[in-house]
């Protein structure tokens, strides 16, 4: 950013731009320069920006209707359904906002794994990245406890639970998670305080995120550096604007499918019967985007070793960037690792199926396939890659085909 | 390539989770009205379900987050105003506290919610045999195949196989979970007489109820089918818009979009 | 020359498109969110209350509430309905007949706020045996006229009616 040399043309701009630089912020987002043949796949970064912007904006107003006490919780949900004009939309548009978040932020850690988006100089990128991942996940918990279903309720009581692995002091964590011996009143009320504060967080690190983004310039499909501005970059703006829009309103049209025609087919029925301290509903499942994760819980027969799996599992990929010490970023280049990718996409999407059936039998058996796999690829195959595959020649440039080593 | 795999792998996932739900019986399915990207409610079934709610299920089942007034908006049964304040009054709701601090009944307004049986779910629970009829309101929503489940459970009483033993007050349902219900079967033929003239079988009961029953949960159903429509249509304009725009922008340099 | 101005044109038509429905998009997304703190259906459905008016005695007054705002219903005596109805009309900062301002003249039917900053005011106080309002002290009359202080505009009357001789329906 230092090196812009921007000058606003009208004399009140450059006063204003001397005391506070909006302008040249303004101008450096819109110059920006950005590879030219980035594919669609990096168009979910922005459509993630749409995705916060939305369940902020949403939430906002739905917090202006709801009512965070577990005698008025269920009922102030359906007040919103029923009476506040589009509560109904509003609501809709939150819940499947949830969903439609999470895919987008799934393509969008899956393309950086593809493209090795993560690798120096990104470290720092993907570290925030994964740092909003996890506050993503978070915050989604805890706005699935706000409705005071049944789901709400026994979901809150087992991930509460996870804490209580922890030996000596796991039960006083709980009861200070709780405020109380059980999923109760005050826990609601915290949640929904955090579930509030939680997503200007997660907008701080996106900030962040870009910032760390826009110094060292995207990575792109080809994985190689490049020189900026040159014939293989665009300016952001309109180029790159265009096309993050256009990519947006497919997936907006993809969102209003849901929204308006199976606002519920991502949610669990059970959700819509008030929470019952006394009764367990038959088989509990997270929402589907914490599926293989849940997952890779119980495919421990150990309590304190699910938890320790479970959190493994995500705090892995925090140290990514130096597990995979491959010189080549690009998958395209890589043939096995290429492989190995889709193979990871496999493993995860079984352990989400795996997630959603019962832990036992046959289920339990390929879960705990899939988890044994899934720290085998980041801890074992990964490393081992780096040091044995041999990787295709990669060009020189975007535009020139000529080939180096 | 990739994106086919991908788009592949999403299927399956998606498609699998729904089969994840462990299937009993298969549902009877029916062709709802309310079904589908245009589906809309048939009024009078509606309003003939509204009259199998309050003659039958209301016996035993709440529906308390529904208010008289819905009766006549939008897009539900759409009874008349005056048919509302007269169903309305036909009910002693308890208001109060009075001047001297009691409480007193006074006939219901359509401003007032549907007037339950028992005052409280214990009270429910332990005069239907130990099993709290629920709360009618969000059934619909709340049950694993919604209406066709809902349809399914009126339809679905049988004689029991001759290995299965049920106590007293248990009934067999095929597609009940494990079979096993508490609720009598509640539809008999005749049982009600229609005001509208239709002839009362059991299944017209058991559409019409489910009907009403669907919209109770989702009110706003056909509200949030019309606007769906428009919203779609006009993304799929901007989104032609857009991408020509954005073909004759990306023209300016030699490289594909 | 001349194509190149065609090109330029159909360019331009295609992005005012683009731009045009973009914005109506956004025009209309923006409106539940409006809309959405507008009084709900279950509080518009809130908006009548009736009010059994037989217990009242010649002289008193009861307090309903109405949309979250009280509302006097006084039942007045002789001497109050004269005084009320033989004021100067040139006297008062908001000249309006007692007359027009009641159905029956025994019955004084208002809302209870006062029209300076809405407080309440207290009945039977201030210089005109009506009401007097404690926050910044205007004084009102029996028939509810602001008679001096801060007040612009006499108390309102609420749409009501005389369902039969016992019940009034507000609203």
């Amino acid at each position: 950013m230092s090196e812009h040399t921007y000058t606003p043309s009208s004399k009140f701009g450059k006063w204003f731009n001397d005391r506070l630089p909006l302008l040249t912020l303004g101008a450096h987002l819109s110059e920006y320069p950005t590879p030219k043949n980035l594919n669609y796949w990096w168009t979910f970064g922005g459509i993630l920006t749409f995705c916060l912007v939305t369940q902020i904006v949403t939430g906002l107003v739905l917090a202006m209707h709801y009512v965070a006490h577990v005698d008025m919780a269920f009922d102030s949900i359906e007040h919103i359904m029923r009476d506040v004009n589009y509560g109904w939309l509003l609501r809709y548009i939150h819940s499947n906002g949830a969903s439609m978040f999470f895919l987008a932020v799934y393509i969008h850690i899956f393309r950086a794994l593809f493209y090795g988006s993560y690798k120096s100089p990104r470290e720092v990128i993907w570290i925030i990245g994964m740092l909003i991942y996890i506050l993503m996940m978070a915050t989604a918990f805890m706005g699935y406890v706000l409705p005071w279903g049944q789901m709400s309720f026994w979901g809150a009581t087992v991930i509460t639970n996870l804490f209580s692995a922890i030996p000596f002091v796991g039960e006083s964590i709980t009861n200070w998670l709780w405020g109380g011996y059980s999923v109760d009143n005050p826990t609601l009320t915290r949640f929904f305080s955090l579930h509030y504060l939680f997503p200007f967080i997660i907008l701080g690190l996106v900030i962040l995120h870009i910032w760390a983004l826009h110094v060292p310039g995207n990575n792109n499909p080809i994985g190689i550096d490049i020189k900026k501005p040159s014939k293989d970059t665009v300016p952001f703006h309109p180029y790159i604007t265009i096309k993050d829009l256009f990519a947006l309103l497919i997936f907006l049209i993809i969102f209003s499918g849901f929204i308006f025609f199976s606002p519920n087919i991502l949610g669990h029925p059970d959700n819509y019967i008030e929470a019952n301290p006394l009764v367990t509903p038959t088989h509990i499942v997270p929402e589907w985007y914490l599926l293989p994760f849940y997952a890779i819980l119980r495919s421990v027969p150990d309590k304190l070793g699910g938890v320790i799996l479970l959190f493994a599992s995500i705090f892995i990929l925090l140290a990514l960037p130096w597990l995979d010490r491959s010189k080549v970023r690009s998958a395209v280049f890589r043939p096995i690792y290429k492989q190995f990718f889709w193979i990871l996409i496999i493993d995860v999407l079984v352990l989400g199926y795996m997630g959603a059936m019962p832990a036992e039998g046959i289920y339990l058996l390929i879960a705990r396939v899939g988890t044994i796999y899934y720290f085998l690829h980041f801890l074992v195959i990964l490393p081992l890659l780096s040091s044995v595959e041999k990787t295709d020649p990669i060009p020189a440039s975007i535009s020139d085909p000529v080939l180096i080593r | 390539m990739m994106k086919k795999i991908f788009i592949l792998l999403l299927s399956i996932f998606f498609s699998g989770s729904s089969i994840a739900a462990d299937t009993n019986t298969e549902l009877l399915k029916v062709d709802w009205s309310f079904k589908g990207v245009t589906g809309k409610f048939d009024r009078s079934s509606l309003q003939r379900g509204y009259q199998v709610y309050k003659e039958v299920c209301a016996s035993c089942h709440s529906m308390r987050l529904l208010s008289y007034r819905n009766l006549g908006e939008k897009g539900g049964p759409e009874f008349s105003i005056t048919e509302v304040k007269d169903i309305a009054s036909s009910f002693e709701v308890t208001d109060g506290p009075d001047s001297q601090g009691e409480m007193f009944t006074r006939p219901g307004r359509p401003s007032d919610r549907f007037v339950s049986v028992y005052p409280n779910v214990e009270a429910a629970t332990a005069a239907n045999g130990g099993a709290y009829p629920p709360d009618m309101s969000v059934l619909v929503k709340s049950r694993k195949g919604g209406a066709d489940y809902i349809y399914s459970v009126l339809m679905g009483y049988d004689e029991p196989p001759a290995n299965l033993e049920l106590d007293d007050g248990v009934y067999y349902n095929k597609y009940m979970d494990g079979n096993k219900i508490k609720m009598a079967k509640p539809l008999m033929e005749g049982i009600i007489t229609y005001s509208d003239g239709t002839n009362a079988t059991e299944d017209q009961m058991a559409k019409d109820v489910t009907a009403f029953l669907t919209w109770a949960a989702e009110p706003h159903l056909e509200a949030r089918h019309k606007m769906g429509f428009k919203v779609i249509i006009f993304l799929i304009i901007l989104t032609l818009l857009v991408y020509f725009s954005m073909k004759r922008i990306w023209s300016r340099i030699d490289t594909e979009v | 020359m001349d194509k190149g101005e065609k090109k330029t044109n159909r360019r331009d038509f295609l992005f005012t498109a683009s731009y045009t429905v973009g914005a109506v998009g956004i025009g209309a997304t923006i409106w539940p969110f409006i809309d959405q703190m507008n009084p709900d259906s279950s509080v518009k459905a809130l908006a009548t209350t009736e009010v059994d008016i037989s217990q009242i005695e010649p002289g008193k007054s009861i307090t309903v509430l109405w949309r979250g705002k009280p509302v006097f219903i006084k039942r007045r005596t002789e001497a109050e309905i004269s005084e009320a109805q033989s004021v100067n009309l040139n006297e008062l900062p908001h000249p309006e007949k007692d007359q027009d301002r009641v159905k029956k003249t025994e019955w004084l039917v208002m809302l209870g706020v006062c029209t300076h900053l809405g407080c309440v005011p207290l009945a039977d106080k201030g210089e005109y045996n009506g009401w007097f309002c404690p926050c910044h002290g205007s004084h009102y009359d029996t028939s509810g006229r602001i008679r001096k202080g801060p007040a612009p505009v006499n108390m309102e009357i609420p749409k009501y009616e005389f369902v039969d001789n016992n019940t009034i329906k507000i609203g």
